[in-house]
This record gives structure tokens, sequence and C-alpha cells, in this order.
């Protein structure tokens, strides 16, 4: 069996989460302190990767990643970057489709501490980056192993968007979701068998593993 | 001398009203500060720490403005620096007693001092959660010593504390209060019990 579909996820799965971590980070601190209309704006456009179909996520980002125009022809003749069918275009892809995963419980754990914490951090003459760094985000842990886990694990099974941008190039944008479907396609039900038992045990494996770091704090993962 | 002179728009149990406060604080006097709940009393402190603005008005301390909502001067709550004991305590929940007081300042014989003072000693490994609602209380007091403030805002500071404990605490307290020339407030909803200590006192009627 071809193990380069499960590398490459898994590749594909730790830039994302990496890469979303300190975008995440911050955005979902900065939609947690006071609410105005436009945050509400940015909060349901971070939210729609969620309920959209990937295939219309994987549309509209196709068309964004054209070389012909704006963004992308400008990456194309300055840096000789081409986002579609290509593996850098699917790191861009996933960080928009797994960014409410790491928003989200994020987000939510901030909103929850109460805001006294943060003032009395203030009052002893700390910065907000000192308070956040230092009170907030320790206070959050439990919500932010979840974050972690759950857009890593939410990359692992991204299938429709990969298709619509990426393909189905070996080494390239070849990923396990794709193999698997790409196996059947071929009547290859050994190789799909095998692909996805890997990502079955890897998924298990890291939902049993966040329940159990968290076990002590008595929050479901998926808070 | 704090010289207040403010108004804030309050939204309380029983509807909307404002909160009109005019007094003077003497240097280095105690005043409670009792009335009803929903009066404004945490709103006050929290007007005078910086952590909610007042919809008009000013305050000096020393001299110094402030807050003047005229002129639009507002300094923030790290440069006022005034030592806040928080009604819900809010003590950090993944740092150590030892910590907390870290996190405020450097200087270790006050730390101990002031460990020593509220009998947190023994303590200094445990974190909030492993404390008993009086030593957290106590922790709240002294993490907001530690940054040796010259004006202490106090939230029901003694509300979780045994008889015993409180009358030993506020008589040590009013030796630190008088080391720091500090001005202080305490809101409480048991004036008489600090009549050993406060020298003055500020009755918010409500809305």
């Amino acid at each position: 069996m071809d193990l380069s579909p499960i590398w490459l996820t898994l590749k594909l799965a730790a830039i994302t989460t990496v890469l979303l971590l300190m975008v995440g980070l911050p955005l979902a601190w900065w939609l947690s302190k006071s609410r105005s209309v436009f945050k509400l704006i940015v909060e349901a456009l971070i939210t729609m990767p969620l309920v959209l179909p990937p295939s219309v996520l994987g549309f509209y980002l196709l068309l964004a990643f054209s070389p012909r125009y704006g963004v992308a022809k400008w990456l194309q003749e300055t840096f000789d970057v081409q986002l579609v069918f290509s593996f850098k275009g699917l790191v861009v892809a996933s960080v928009i489709y797994s960014l409410p995963f790491m928003i989200g419980p994020i987000k939510s754990a901030l909103q929850q501490l109460p805001q006294s914490l943060a003032q009395a951090s203030y009052t002893l003459g700390k910065t907000e980056w000192q308070t956040f760094k230092s009170v907030l985000l320790p206070s959050i842990k439990p919500s932010l192993a979840t974050a972690l886990v759950l857009t890593f694990a939410h990359t692992l099974g991204e299938f429709g968007v990969v298709l619509m941008i990426g393909g189905n190039i070996p080494n390239v944008t070849r990923v396990a979701s794709i193999a698997v479907y790409d196996s059947v396609e071929r009547m290859d039900y050994a190789s799909a068998n095998s692909y996805s038992f890997i990502l079955i045990a890897l998924t298990f494996v890291m939902v049993t593993g966040v329940f159990v770091f968290n076990k002590y704090q008595a929050k479901s993962p998926l808070e | 001398m704090i010289d207040i002179n403010i108004e804030k728009r309050l939204k309380g149990y029983s509807g909307a009203g404002t909160l009109k406060i005019k007094h003077q604080f003497a240097p280095g006097s105690i005043t409670t500060i009792h009335g009803p709940s929903g009066a404004g009393k945490t709103t006050l402190l929290k007007i005078i720490a910086g952590l909610t603005k007042a919809d008009a008005g000013k305050i000096s301390v020393n001299d110094i403005t402030w807050l003047d909502t005229n002129s639009k001067i507002n300094l923030s709550p790290q440069a006022r620096r005034v030592g806040f004991v928080f009604q819900d305590y809010a003590l950090f929940p993944t740092m150590f007693v030892m910590q907390h007081m870290e996190y405020a300042t450097t200087d270790t014989a006050w730390i101990n001092k002031l460990l020593h003072l509220g009998k947190l000693e023994t303590l200094i490994t445990h974190k909030p959660h492993q404390l008993s609602g009086g030593q957290q209380q106590r922790l709240a007091i002294l993490r907001a010593l530690a940054i040796k403030p010259k004006i202490i805002l106090m939230d029901e500071p003694f509300s979780a504390l045994d008889r015993a404990m409180k009358a030993e605490l506020i008589i040590d307290l009013r030796s630190v209060f008088s080391e720091l020339k500090a001005t202080v407030l305490i809101v409480t909803h048991n004036p008489d019990e600090l009549v050993s200590i406060a020298n003055d006192d500020l009755y918010i009627a409500g809305i």
C-alpha cells in the first residue's frame, strides 16, 4: 500500500493546525472582548465553512485561486506561487475551512471567564498582552487542547474542498480521504479499507487523548 | 485626597437610574461604603479603578486628574494602580498562592510579610480551588496589597471570614494601611464591624 497519502494528510493537518493557532488565538481573543455589528459579521463569515457544502467553498476558492486574477495572479507573478492544484493551495483552503473549529472553542472559553480575572490583572499594572499570556490563556488550556485536536482532526477528514481545488495528484494533493475515494473508484477495496482504518484509528486516539487531558476539568472535549 | 464627582447610568434590578456621587476622601482615611443591593457600590469602585467608565464627571487624586469626561482624560487601570479586592476574589485559577503574589510584585520581603499576615505561608503551593472560601478571600486581599497601592478599594472583603479571623485581620490590615499611607474604601453590608478602623462613611441610597 502506498502510504504517501497518509503522510501528506498528516503534514497538511499539522501545518494547518500550527497556522490556525497563530491566526486563531488573536482573532478569538479580539472576538471575545466585546460585541459590535462588525464583529458579528466577521464571526458569521468565520462560521460559514461549518455549514456551507465543502464543494461550494471549494468552487469559490478555485475561482479565487485562479492565476489570472487578483491576489493569486500577484502571487504567481511575484513569487511564482501557484495555489490551485498545489499543496500550498490546500494549506490556504484548509486554514479557511477549519477556522471555525479553532476559533469557536477558544472564543467561547474566553467569554466564559469572569471579567474580573482580566480586570484584576490590569489593576496589578499588567498590560493586555501580559494578562492574556499569563492569566487568560492558561485558564483556557482544556478548550485550547480541544480546539487544536478538532482542527487537526477536521483537516484529516477534509474531502470536498480538496477535490475541488487540489484534485488527485500523488504526493502533492492526494490526501488520505481522496485516496479512499480513488481506491473505491478503481475497485481496490483493500487499499480503501487500509486508508479508512488508519484515519479512524488516528481520529479515535486523538479524541480519546483530549478526553483524558481534560478529564480533571470535567468538560466535554466538544465544549 | 480623592475628589470624585461622577454620574453613571445604571441598569439595576429595579429598573434604570443614575448613580450620582460627589465626595472627597481624605488622604489616609478609611471609608465604609454601604447601601442597598444594586445601588452602584461596586460600580463606584470600578469607576475609581478605571475598570468602568463614568458617563460624566471628574476624578482627581492628589490634584492629578484621573478622569475628566469633558476633556476626555481617562487614565488606564494600569496607570491608576489601585489595590482592588474583587467581590468574587478574581483569583487566577492556574496560579499557586505564591505565583499570585509574585505576579503582582518582586519584593519578596513584602510578599512574606503579607503571607504571614494572611496566614497563608503554609499554603504557597496551593491553587485557588484547593483553598477554603476564607483563604481565597485573604489571598485576594494580599494580592491587592502586594503592589503597595496608595488607594485600596475593597468590595465586601471580609464576607467569607469567620468572626475571630475577621477581627484579627482587620487589626493587622489597619497597620498595613497606615504603613502604606493608603486611602481605603471598603464596600460592606456591615459598616458596624468596621467602626473601630473606619473614619468616614458614604451611604449610596440607590436608584
